[in-house]
């Protein structure tokens, strides 16, 4: 770190570390943002990456350790000193407040006034522009709750974007629910955002994406630094040697099988949603689903992936179509109805759809099959640990003690908790959204392995996924939606990311 | 760092049992400072006070845990009290037919159990199918009740509620008699015997039945909990008629025990049920609760009252220190999660 490329560097941090009861997040770790570049900062989950954000950004304070902004030190004690000295961040939850609509979630806590009275004019207005330049045109008056995950993620880059100083944006996995086109929207930004000399920190697990967007790269593991490089110096297995101190990368698991002489499990026959105000969400989707197979469901956001789970799981009533188990035609009712004929859900959003947190661990994978560890009415301790037990053991998830809260364990355990609870309930069908959403590379090879150790033993697996790596990876066939119409299907070796990505778009006129 | 470790987890167990601690400090307190308060006819009638706040919090337990609340378990208490005391004192006049109808006290305690029920159900439906908020809905139910109790009797009091033998509807005050009376032991009364036989099958049901486990679930996430195949109306709708079918039930034993049925009897009553609910350290944000909790935080509230009585503090002084003492433990109660918030952290760093 010579002295004459100082200038080059916005922020510096030196010896920062941060002690949480019990446990050392951040370990002397240095790390620069030069300035008007995409500064990359990885390692897997519980690396100190979010961790160190947080510092930077205010949201908490360093045990110990300096920061320099511009070579002068500087402390913030809250988010607003961060903000106010161009420092902004976007959260890894997303943090907006779903009760309110798109400006003024955009404007909280700066509000433009006229006299004593909120100008909302000028936040339409402002909302509009700054929309607008993320070429991602909402109303400014939707409900930002009622918004795709999508589209609140690109309301939260927007908030930052309002502020005239920014010299800082941290960006932490901005892209983990994207669709590629998103993406590469969101690129674009981040390069116009350069030019106009504002840094930005981008934490992601997707090394592709890296390789793309990055000009630097700073490697955590364990809390510490493990190196930095120059982007055009390195490759992917250099990073992911890095980060994980070996070789890591999804394998494709070779199965030989006659697809066409597989039973038919689940058959949907043209399935259609309307769109509130006119339109479908799913336009007449048609697809079939073979014991034991892997059907990938590959597209945009937006697409109607999601949807098509829910009309399988009985979220939208007002769905209409043919759906047949086993042969049989069935009537969709509702949730309860459908786990009973053999369907489970891994939703897509863990934290608010997938887990109770105010239960142990033990009781969030038992959770949907009660009923069944059951004497009469009663509960059976016996029953329900043997379940349990042999879920945990059957999924790999590493636990110390069942009856600890389930927050305790890391992203990627807590995931196999919620695939555990889907499997428990010894379903014929089950569809997993999103799967690998926002858990390290690492733990999404071990989803893997589960996914097809399930599959091997015969249940059938639909997976919805915007990540194409992961399609390739797992899935035996592949059904792109797009725009709410089913686009292609591919099998075997037509499965590449071109014809996805293609197949992806020709939904759109 | 284990002595830390040790430290917070011998926190952990005092923070867990406060409720009790001060139960018994209470307890002690008043024995030294009222000499007749630590006397078996005392402690009795503490008891019995005790079983009112704990069977109507029983009910609002299970309300509290789904994430809800239920304001109008008072007025049920009033409004059943006037319907049987009617039914027992007037009895149901059909004009067309030109016919009283006496019931017997067994039947009279069915049908006001059900109408306690079947406002719980109205809560509940309004609750769970229609969205509407909680607060709200037995707000409305609330006045709704009052005011019914009122018509009944144009407000006033119906005070021969013992029956005649005649008429075969004796027996009322059978709710207020005391069982295992043995020479100078005045025996126990049967509303505390009810209030331990429905507080264990309640922390039965809680602890070791679906039932019990799915409304843990659907306080915590509602939405997980109906992704998870929970029918989480069903169960909502089942906890306010809970809810009811125990204030119908306090109804019934308070009518007895004042002997007379009084439109305004259960007056706020909701707040003390709440009260012990949260001294029990249920969540009022839901998900978390125990019906143990809720036993303690009744004997709480009512030895805070008989005792306060008993040392001659003023009816005003003592609805000051019952609501120091509600916000104390709440306050508590949030030191307690950010201590367990904690703790789970460290857990999940030293999994790693």
């Amino acid at each position: 770190m010579a002295e004459n490329k100082d200038k080059d560097i916005v922020m510096k941090c030196r010896h920062m570390e941060k002690v949480y009861p019990g446990t050392k997040a951040l370990d002397d770790v240095d790390f620069n943002i030069y300035r008007g570049k995409v500064n990359v900062l990885i390692g897997e989950n519980g690396a100190g990456k979010s961790t160190l954000m947080k510092q930077i950004a205010g949201i908490e304070q360093p045990s110990s350790g300096k920061m320099y902004l511009d070579g002068e030190e500087v402390s913030f004690k809250n988010t607003t000193e961060a903000r106010a000295k161009g420092v902004g961040i976007i959260h890894q939850e997303l943090s907006l407040f779903p009760n309110l609509n798109v400006y003024q979630n955009i404007f909280m806590n700066n509000e433009q006034k006229k006299g004593v009275v909120v100008n909302n004019e000028i936040h339409k207005q402002k909302t509009k522009e700054v929309l607008e330049r993320l070429e991602y045109p909402i109303d400014p008056e939707a409900k930002v709750g009622d918004l795709r995950v999508g589209q609140q993620q690109m309301i939260e880059i927007a908030r930052n974007l309002i502020q005239d100083d920014l010299k800082i944006l941290i960006m932490d996995e901005p892209t983990s629910s994207l669709s590629q086109s998103e993406v590469q929207v969101l690129f674009k930004i981040m390069r116009e955002l350069n030019a106009q000399g504002i840094s930005i920190v981008y934490i992601s697990h997707r090394l592709e994406e890296i390789m793309e967007i990055g000009d630097h790269v700073t490697i955590l593991r364990d809390g510490k630094y493990v190196d930095d490089a120059a982007v055009k110096d390195i490759d992917v297995p250099w990073i992911v040697q890095k980060m994980t101190g070996s070789n890591k990368s999804y394998p494709k698991k070779e199965r030989d099988i006659d697809w066409e002489k597989q039973d038919t499990v689940l058959e949907v026959k043209d399935l259609c949603l309307p769109k509130k105000g006119g339109g479908w969400l799913l336009d007449h989707v048609s697809f079939k689903l073979k014991r034991g197979e892997i059907l990938g469901i590959y597209g945009l956001m937006g697409a109607g992936r999601t949807e098509v789970f829910e009309c399988l799981m009985g979220l939208h009533p007002e769905h209409t179509g043919e759906v047949y188990v086993d042969g049989k035609k069935i009537k969709i009712k509702n949730i309860a109805e459908q786990i009973k004929n053999g369907f489970a859900l891994v939703p897509e959003d863990r934290q608010a759809e997938g887990l109770v947190q105010t239960l142990d661990i033990e009781k969030n994978i038992s959770l949907s099959s009660l009923k069944t560890c059951c004497n009469k009415f009663v509960l059976s301790k016996q029953k329900e640990d043997e379940y349990v037990d042999a879920q945990i053991k059957d999924i790999h998830i590493k636990v110390a003690d069942k009856h600890l809260p389930i927050l305790s364990l890391s992203g990627g355990n807590q995931q196999k908790c919620v695939i555990g609870k889907g499997v428990l309930t010894d379903p014929k069908i089950l569809l997993m959204d999103e799967p690998s959403r926002g858990i390290d590379i690492g733990a999404k090879t071990e989803v893997f392995d589960i996914i097809n150790q399930y599959a091997d033993r015969g249940l059938s697996i639909i997976c919805v996924s915007s990540e194409l790596k992961e399609m390739l990876a797992i899935a035996n066939r592949v059904v792109v939606l797009s725009n709410g119409i089913k686009t292609a299907e591919f099998t075997d070796d037509e499965i590449t990311e071109d014809n996805l990505v293609l197949a992806s778009y020709k939904g759109h006129h | 760092m284990n002595k830390k470790k040790d430290n917070s987890n011998l926190m952990m167990t005092l923070l867990k049992g406060r409720t009790l601690f001060v139960l018994i400090i209470l307890f002690i307190f008043f024995s030294i400072k009222a000499d007749s308060f630590c006397t078996v006819n005392s402690l009795l009638l503490v008891c019995k006070h005790v079983a009112q706040y704990g069977i109507l919090g029983i009910g609002m337990t299970y309300v509290i845990i789904t994430g809800g609340i239920d304001l109008s378990v008072g007025s049920v208490v009033g409004l059943v009290g006037m319907i049987a005391g009617g039914l027992i004192q007037e009895g149901l006049t059909l004009k067309f037919a030109g016919v009283t109808l006496y019931f017997s006290v067994p039947a009279i305690t069915v049908i006001c159990i059900i109408i306690g029920i079947i406002i719980g159900i109205v809560n509940g439906a309004l609750i769970a199918k229609c969205k509407l908020a909680p607060f709200i809905v037995t707000l409305g139910t609330m006045y709704i009740g009052r005011g019914l109790a009122n018509i009944r009797s144009g407000g006033n009091t119906f005070s021969s509620i013992k029956g005649q033998e005649a008429l075969g509807n004796v027996g009322i005050m059978q709710f207020d008699s005391r069982v295992f009376a043995v020479g100078g032991f005045p025996g126990i009364p049967i509303a505390a015997i009810l209030f331990l036989i429905l507080a264990v099958i309640a922390a039965f049901v809680l602890k070791k039945t679906p039932f019990g486990w799915h409304i843990l679930a659907i306080g915590g996430n509602e939405k997980a909990a109906r992704l998870s195949g929970i029918k989480v109306e069903k169960n909502i709708i089942l906890v306010y008629a809970i809810s009811g079918a125990c204030s119908a039930l306090i109804g019934l034993v308070t009518m007895a025990q004042i002997a007379a049925s009084h439109p305004n009897t259960g007056d706020t009553w909701e707040m003390n049920a709440i009260a012990a609910v949260v001294l029990g350290g249920t969540s009022m944000a839901g998900g978390v609760g125990t019906i143990g909790g809720t036993v303690i935080g009744a004997f709480v509230i009512g030895i805070i009252n008989d005792g306060m009585t008993m040392c001659g503090v003023s009816e005003f002084w003592q609805k000051v220190i019952k609501g120091l003492v509600i916000i104390l433990a709440v306050l508590i109660d949030q030191f307690q999660r950010n201590l367990q918030a904690k703790m789970a952290l460290q857990a999940r760093n030293e999994n790693k």
